[in-house]
């Protein structure tokens, strides 16, 4: 599977412009805080709550370090066509996209467990 | 001068209390596990009065967990994401024993003696057996399905009859039985050519067919047990008729699938229907519409109804389909995210986890009324001691 996933990397990267997006605007505290969830929660079910993966790759800032951003927003907003990964475009916009990936970059912090 | 040993003595008997409080005369059939998915805890909890007895903390990443139990149903075998295994003793509420026996696993089994635990694991992919006494390793199993490649991702793996464990390959499209009547010797059967991603299977309850559902086509794999030099056979293929799967944001999961006399009930992939196989022919009976993806469907203990709930972002609601007529008669809207739903023994009652409101809500089956609420962060598996007594569970 590692050697279809890269590949289908690969041709995603090919697409990919440059090696990091702008953020146009920053999504709203309470938009912030609903997207950390599905972050969490959500991509957490495949990824792990921690993100070091699980039936999904992990998204530790060491596994995705080589993965422009373009690619990973492309990933997470139209999914891996063949692969479980399901397309988020309608739910995500490109620059909450884009948001999710820096959260996911500057790694642990965003996998903080929710205050008890 | 009297009253000092009085005093003494009484303390004593507090004392006493206190230390017999734990070990209090109980069986532990009516109790069970709530997974606490975002702090690594999870509650013990009983069934007759619907309460939880207490919260057993230190079990690691639960994103995604669950758990089997001892024969004698006294300890549960927690698996979580992290390759933890844990021994949690459901009379002491405490973990017994811990072991991080891999880097990120999936869930486990427990043999047919009950003297053998079998973890199916991600990183390094394979499935690793340990002695259920003392989770001292016995067998290394690494799923390399052919030279040179990479250990695959294990889904679905269960015990069978006769000693052994079965279980898919993610990633190398492949069924394995293993034989462990030699425990240190595990000896394998692959399947090969079963179809596109496996992700995840199940036993049937008399243990005599294993199911995997296929991701990457329209159809299910299916091995006769009894008859495992027949190789694997595909059903329900191209059940999709065609047409363009949707988004599946939650994978579906079948263990604690549902049999209701001789139909079997499972989650379609990528479409919002219920398949309903006969299972004398193998041949489709009926499509239900439901709500949305679904993710567990699950027939109470007497299959009169199937239960069915959602993948995002329509995991509000429970479905309630009646087995006679093939149809959705009842739907519930718990709350965001419900994550799992676990039958009472005899299924008078479901317990129903609604992760995203911090909650577990109990139902009566018959007239759907909410019976009891109980509060759980972020819950997700509820998981009763008696899956013990179950083929498959």
């Amino acid at each position: 599977m590692s050697c279809r996933l890269s590949s289908a990397l690969l041709g995603l990267a090919t697409i990919a412009l440059a090696s990091s997006a702008t953020l146009a605007v920053e999504p709203p505290p309470a938009r912030q805080k609903e997207l950390t969830h599905l972050l969490i929660h959500d991509c957490g079910s495949c990824h792990g709550l921690t993100m070091k993966g699980g039936l999904g790759s992990p998204l530790t800032p060491a596994s995705i370090a080589e993965l422009a951003d373009e690619t990973l927003i492309a990933i997470i907003l139209d999914g891996i066509p063949g692969k479980p990964m399901p397309p988020w475009r309608g739910e995500i916009s490109e620059d909450e996209a884009l948001w999710l990936v820096r959260i996911l970059r500057k790694g642990p912090d965003h996998a903080r467990l929710p205050a008890r | 001068m009297r009253a000092f040993p009085l005093a003494s003595l009484a303390g004593a008997l507090v004392a006493a209390s206190l230390t017999s409080l734990a070990a209090e005369l109980r069986g532990t059939g009516d109790l069970g596990l709530v997974i606490e998915r975002a702090s690594g805890s999870l509650q013990i909890v009983e069934t007759t009065g619907r309460t939880s007895l207490g919260r057993v903390e230190g079990l690691g990443d639960l994103s995604h967990a669950t758990a089997v139990f001892s024969r004698d149903q006294r300890y549960g075998y927690v698996f979580g994401r992290d390759g933890g295994l844990s021994k949690v003793d459901l009379l002491e509420r405490k973990v017994a024993k811990r072991i991080v026996q891999a880097g990120n696993s999936i869930g486990g089994a427990i043999s047919q003696d009950g003297r053998m635990i079998a973890v199916g694991n991600y990183e390094p992919g394979g499935v690793k057996l340990f002695d259920a006494a003392d989770l001292a390793p016995i067998a290394d199993i690494p799923a390399i399905a052919a030279p040179g490649e990479k250990a695959s991702k294990i889904v679905g793996l269960a015990d069978v009859p006769g000693q052994g464990f079965v279980f898919s390959l993610y990633d190398a499209d492949e069924i394995w039985l293993a034989d462990t009547t030699v425990p240190a010797k595990p000896r394998i059967t692959a399947f090969k050519g079963i179809g596109k991603q496996p992700y995840d299977g199940l036993v049937t309850p008399d243990g005599r067919f294993y199911m995997a559902g296929l991701f990457g086509e329209d159809g299910i794999a299916l091995i006769d047990l009894w008859r495992p030099q027949q190789g694997a056979r595909r059903i329900l293929s191209g059940y999709g008729r065609g047409q363009e799967p949707l988004p599946v944001y939650k994978m579906p999961h079948l263990r604690g699938w549902a049999v209701a006399g001789d139909l079997a009930f499972l989650p379609a992939i990528g479409r919002h229907e219920v398949l309903v196989v006969e299972m004398r022919g193998w041949t489709e009976r009926a499509r239900i519409p439901v709500h949305g993806q679904p993710v567990f469907v699950i027939a109470r203990p007497d299959g009169r109804q199937v239960w069915v709930n959602f993948a995002h972002p329509k995991n509000d609601v429970v479905q309630v389909i009646d087995t006679l007529e093939l149809a959705v008669v009842h739907s519930l809207a718990p709350g965001k995210a419900v994550m799992h739903m676990e039958f009472a023994p005899r299924g008078e009652q479901v317990w129903i986890s609604v992760r995203d409101a911090d909650r577990v809500d109990v139902h009566e089956t018959k007239g759907f009324a909410r019976v009891a609420t109980l509060a759980a962060e972020k819950p997700s598996g509820i998981l009763f001691a008696a899956r013990a007594n179950r083929i498959g569970f």
